[in-house]
């Protein structure tokens, strides 16, 4: 395919675009389906087929528009009004309203922060492309960044200078760069090697690669051939939740069309490289999120953890080399070859380089789908973008990283949120969940919560992580009925050392972390809740 | 390689055709095994030791393998599903905002802890980690529909029209 064919693909889709008035984007994201998008865009596509306006006005479905709280919601372009909470019946008021200026009663203003102060790197697409087309996807610019890298002059070797330069880090968490993995598998002795997309957002709380994956799945795949192509490798998997059934579909979907397309399979875009991608289905197991176990989960095995090393780019899947990235990774992969590597450094900070998309929920006003530089304050977010605590409670602490991850409170609302300030902080950045709670939470309870969830989803195989979970749990159960004791919480302490210091994987190391957390920054609570203990008759 | 070992499956219920042809599309290799698992409970709702003896056999990995692996994940039952089922949110926006509520007016309202199913199999009282629909907490998964703005009132009147309405 030559570079004109390929830019045609686009041009065609813009030109059809562009002849349409009037284009009414419906969010058919999961939160929006949740509450009742697809009957509203059903009963906008009947308006406007009993008015007669099918030239003049199409009505599309389009992944995540951000702020999911208040769902249903819809964008009238070319015009960029946003409408929120929206009902079947309001169908023929848009409709009537159609370049005659927005339903003041259901328009949703953008002159506040949570549209102001994002930076959409990862989101840019969402919300603008039909998720299930890729004809859509490729009018906005899909698979440009593959098309440049297989037939023009990108060696392999280029791409990993380009992305390590970046310095984007992995977005699962845990932020090793990017770049030096894929440099580690590229090295490794040419044969089968494997790229595998992580896709099992188990932190509860978290719903960013949920949303990626239903907004544009185009851009994971292209992400995934350009690593596939910078390390060579062949064959792609994608690890994704069983419970994500939309995202299962549009994925599933995607990888057709492209395949039809020629974006992926044999001879991409007729160049000699081939690639092609395969779907595994999690079963609810948190741990398979931890790499080798999620190698032992694709292999049809039970979820358990192994010792590294070998790490998996020298023995992953099936023993060959293994490139893992997370889902949010590889969406920033495309933006980073168009635009190049000082262009992604330029944002954020300097050693937390781009964007970093979070899922802001729990006690705040706005809550919903956020991407921003790195490097923003925390305050900043929840009380700008997220709009403050509401009902006039006080805002407490912020929940960052999930079960692994801890809780900050007010005083240090002021960090800028990046890899290293987070994991000063006794958090981590993990991959995006963001809980804000205020005043009527009891911060024992919390710990006492992700503990639970630990035990559960402790796959049993080392013994720190499985006693010490159950221990730990059963001794903050104890605080939460106020039937502690001074020892209780000395132990309780010791415990919370050994089972970081000595679990197999990272589930067990971090475990630990909403108890230190906790105890650091609101150990009165934990205090409160001591019985002295009674002295011997 | 290993001749794939011809197995009849249970009964000539058609729906071990669709079992069939997930274990075919990868070649009856042990691989197989979780994507199996997985067609086999989206066919008939649950595995039970027939399924996953026929399973075990048909892709040549001990039971006491296949059974490891469909009690190591949650997302598989080996018991059959009730005829209406609620699962609670229990994800950290939600727990925020209540949702263990939920789960206590529900099981006194049917008289089942939570993770149990009513005596005549009408009702299964769940919960799950997060259901990914924080922006919409607290959320509750009613027949497989995302049900938001959840009161330990009105999630118990939701469930109660359900089971109650006999369908």
């Amino acid at each position: 395919m030559d570079r004109e064919e390929f830019e045609q693909i686009g041009q065609k889709r813009r030109e059809a675009d562009a002849a349409v008035e009037y284009h009414i984007n419906v969010c058919t994201s999961s939160g929006c389906v949740a509450s009742g998008s697809a009957a509203v865009k059903e009963s906008l596509e009947a308006e406007v087929k009993a008015r007669d306006l099918k030239h003049k006005c199409r009505v599309n479905g389009v992944g995540c528009l951000g702020l999911c709280g208040s769902g249903p919601i819809l964008s009238i372009q070319p015009e960029d009004a946003l409408y929120q909470k929206v009902k079947p019946q309001d169908s023929a008021e848009i409709v009537d309203h159609l370049g005659q200026g927005p339903v003041e009663r259901i328009e949703l203003k953008q002159d506040n922060a949570f549209f102001q102060q994002q930076q959409r790197v990862v989101l840019a697409n969402a919300g603008k492309l039909d998720p299930e087309d890729i004809e859509s996807a490729m009018a906005h610019g899909a698979y440009r960044a593959l098309y440049k890298v297989t037939t023009e002059e990108m060696y392999p070797t280029d791409v990993v200078r380009e992305i390590t330069q970046s310095g984007l880090r992995g977005r699962g968490g845990a932020g090793y760069p990017t770049g030096l993995k894929w440099a580690t598998v590229a090295k490794m002795d040419e044969g089968l090697k494997y790229i595998v997309c992580n896709g099992d957002e188990g932190d509860p709380g978290a719903f960013m690669d949920r949303s990626i994956m239903e907004s544009d799945p185009h851009r994971i795949l292209e992400g995934m051939a350009i690593a596939a192509y910078a390390v060579g490798a062949s064959e792609g998997y994608i690890y994704i939740r069983a419970e994500y059934g939309l995202g299962i579909q549009r994925l599933k979907k995607a990888i057709r069309q492209a395949e039809k397309m020629g974006c992926l399979g044999k001879n991409i875009f007729d160049s000699p490289f081939s690639f092609s991608v395969q779907l595994r289905l999690g079963a609810g197991a948190f741990v398979c999120g931890e790499e080798t176990a999620l190698i032992a989960s694709i292999e049809g095995q039970r979820g358990n953890p192994r010792p590294r090393p070998p790490y998996p780019a020298m023995s992953g899947l099936w023993g060959h080399s293994t490139l893992i990235n997370n889902v949010e990774t590889f969406a920033n992969i495309a933006p980073i070859i168009l635009n190049g590597s000082e262009w992604f450094s330029s944002m954020g900070t300097e050693k937390s380089a781009g964007t970093k998309v979070f899922a802001l929920s729990g006690k705040v006003n706005r809550v919903g789908l956020i991407e921003v530089p790195m490097g923003i304050s925390l305050r900043e977010i929840i009380e700008e973008i997220g709009g403050g605590i509401p009902d006039g409670h006080a805002f407490k602490a912020v929940q960052t990283g999930g079960p692994s991850g801890g809780c900050i409170p007010e005083e240090h609302l002021d960090t800028p949120v990046d890899y290293e300030s987070l994991r000063a902080l006794g958090s981590i950045m993990g991959s995006g969940g963001m809980v804000v709670m205020d005043d009527t939470s009891s911060m024992v309870s919390v710990a006492r919560y992700f503990m639970e969830f630990c035990m559960d989803e402790s796959c049993g195989k080392c013994i720190p992580c499985r006693v010490g979970t159950a221990q730990m749990y059963e001794l903050l159960t104890r605080f939460v009925n106020k039937e502690a004791t001074e020892a209780d919480l000395t132990l309780l302490e010791e415990l919370c050392e050994m089972v970081s210091q000595t679990s197999l994987c990272g589930l067990g190391q971090s475990a630990p972390n909403p108890v230190m957390s906790t105890l650091r920054y609101f150990r009165e609570e934990y205090l409160e809740r001591i019985t002295p203990a009674h002295e011997p008759a | 390689m290993v001749r794939p070992i011809e197995v009849a499956p249970p009964s000539d219920d058609k729906r071990w055709r669709i079992v069939n042809a997930t274990m075919r599309r990868y070649g009856y290799k042990p691989q197989a095994l979780i994507e199996t698992l997985h067609a086999v409970q989206e066919s008939f709702g649950f595995l039970d030791d027939e399924s996953l003896s026929f399973v075990a056999r048909r892709l040549n990995v001990p039971m006491s393998k296949a059974y490891g692996v469909a009690t190591f994940y949650h997302f598989f039952s080996l018991k059959p599903p009730a005829k209406h089922n609620c699962v609670v949110c229990l994800g950290t926006a939600c727990y925020i905002k209540g949702s263990d509520q939920m789960v206590k007016a529900l099981s006194e309202a049917h008289d089942i802890e939570e993770g149990e199913i009513t005596p005549d199999g009408e009702f299964a009282l769940l919960s799950a980690h997060c259901v990914g629909a924080c922006g919409l907490a607290p959320v509750a998964v009613v027949d497989g529909e995302i049900v938001s703005g959840l009161t330990p009132e009105n999630i118990v009147k939701i469930v109660g029209e359900r089971v109650s309405d006999g369908s």
